[in-house]
């Protein structure tokens, strides 16, 4: 088994049972703990947060300042815009992809 | 947010069909960018076109499958990325505890109905009032986004997920920390999760050199102390403010800070 095909299980397995905890366990009328419900309605921001950092500015464990960075930087002023997520994301390839023609 | 739909497309203001199925499709339709951009991450860290479709029909989850990708092409650990993927679906234990009563009905079905689970059908559902259209929405949205992040994934994992040199001339590699910012945006709107937020960017990439692969963002979770969850003063989140759809789909519908999450 590829390490990707475990990671698939596992995280299938893993994520299903946090989704079908509440319909199937808890049941309509249970409460979360008060710390763990603001666990996870605080986590993504911490994770994404650091999955933008990482996936623009790390490369190969290695600080990497490239023409990633301005396509993040496109990629904020579209978001900040209130553009379409497609237009976003267009826009940021095109504004790297630039980049690395010009360089 | 229904409230602040134009309801003109309504034959009858009691019957919010129509507006569940706009919200539903044009949902459905925004995550198809992000179903290519996932497809070709996988291509890029390796995974066959069956391991790429694998994680959006088990798995099933944007931001987690992303994470977990991520985690592996950069040559982080299976558990590593398991972890990463897990935490960051932790919020579906809060979905399910907020849509249990509108998904009432025999085992089976809730054993099944869960897999739908995401933010888009969360979203849709919520904006609802009454349990019945809560569940017409969930299932709507579920199995719209379900189609089409899975065909999108299997466009994108077959057509461009091998040819490295095309991905770096067109760009398609900067799309990933793109579509995490466009996840994140929304949160933004919240100055606690801003805080969290910007912690948790500067944990993971000083931490980047330092740790495994993956591990920099298991730490950037560490950011959520910031905000004192333990304490109850701590508790100002709705949970209603968390589920709405953070693709920016169609910004009219939006009740007050942009939202939307896939």
């Amino acid at each position: 088994m590829t390490p990707a095909t475990a990671t698939l299980l596992l995280l299938a397995l893993g994520t299903y049972l946090l989704k079908a905890a509440g319909p199937l366990v808890l049941g309509g009328e249970r409460k979360l703990p008060p710390l763990l419900e603001r666990l996870t309605l605080l986590m993504p921001a911490a994770l994404l947060a650091g999955l933008v950092a990482t996936s623009a500015l790390v490369d190969d464990q290695r600080w990497s300042l490239d023409a990633r960075l301005i396509g993040l930087a496109v990629a904020a002023t579209a978001l900040w815009q209130r553009l379409p997520f497609i237009v976003v994301v267009i826009l940021a390839a095109a504004a790297t992809a630039a980049a690395r023609a010009i360089n | 947010m229904t409230s602040s739909l134009p309801l003109s497309e309504s034959p009858s203001p009691d019957s919010p069909r129509s507006t569940i199925w706009r919200q539903a499709t044009s949902i459905s339709l925004a995550v198809t960018p992000f179903g290519v951009a996932f497809g070709v991450a996988s291509g890029q860290a390796g995974l066959s076109w069956v391991e790429a479709v694998g994680f959006s029909t088990l798995v099933f989850s944007g931001s987690a499958q992303f994470a977990a990708v991520g985690v592996l092409g950069e040559g982080g650990s299976v558990a590593t990325a398991v972890i990463s993927g897990l935490l960051l679906n932790l919020r579906s234990l809060a979905f399910g505890v907020v849509m249990a009563p509108a998904l009432n009905g025999p085992r089976w079905w809730r054993a099944l109905a869960a897999q739908l689970m995401i933010d888009e059908s969360t979203a849709v559902a919520t904006a609802q009032r009454e349990r019945r259209w809560q569940r017409y929405g969930y299932l709507a949205a579920g199995l719209g986004v379900f189609v089409l992040w899975n065909a999108s994934t299997l466009l994108g994992a077959s057509l461009l997920g091998g040819s490295d040199d095309l991905i770096e001339a067109t760009g398609i590699d900067a799309t990933i920390p793109a579509a995490f910012l466009a996840l994140l945006w929304p949160r933004l709107q919240d100055p606690v999760q801003r805080v969290i937020a910007g912690v948790g960017a500067v944990i993971a990439v000083v931490s980047a050199p330092l740790l495994p692969p993956g591990l920099p963002i298991i730490a950037a979770g560490l950011a959520v102390a910031i905000a004192r969850p333990w304490r109850s003063s701590a508790g100002t989140v709705d949970p209603n403010e968390t589920v709405e759809p953070n693709l920016n789909v169609d910004p009219k519908p939006d009740p007050g800070p942009a939202e939307a999450d896939r």
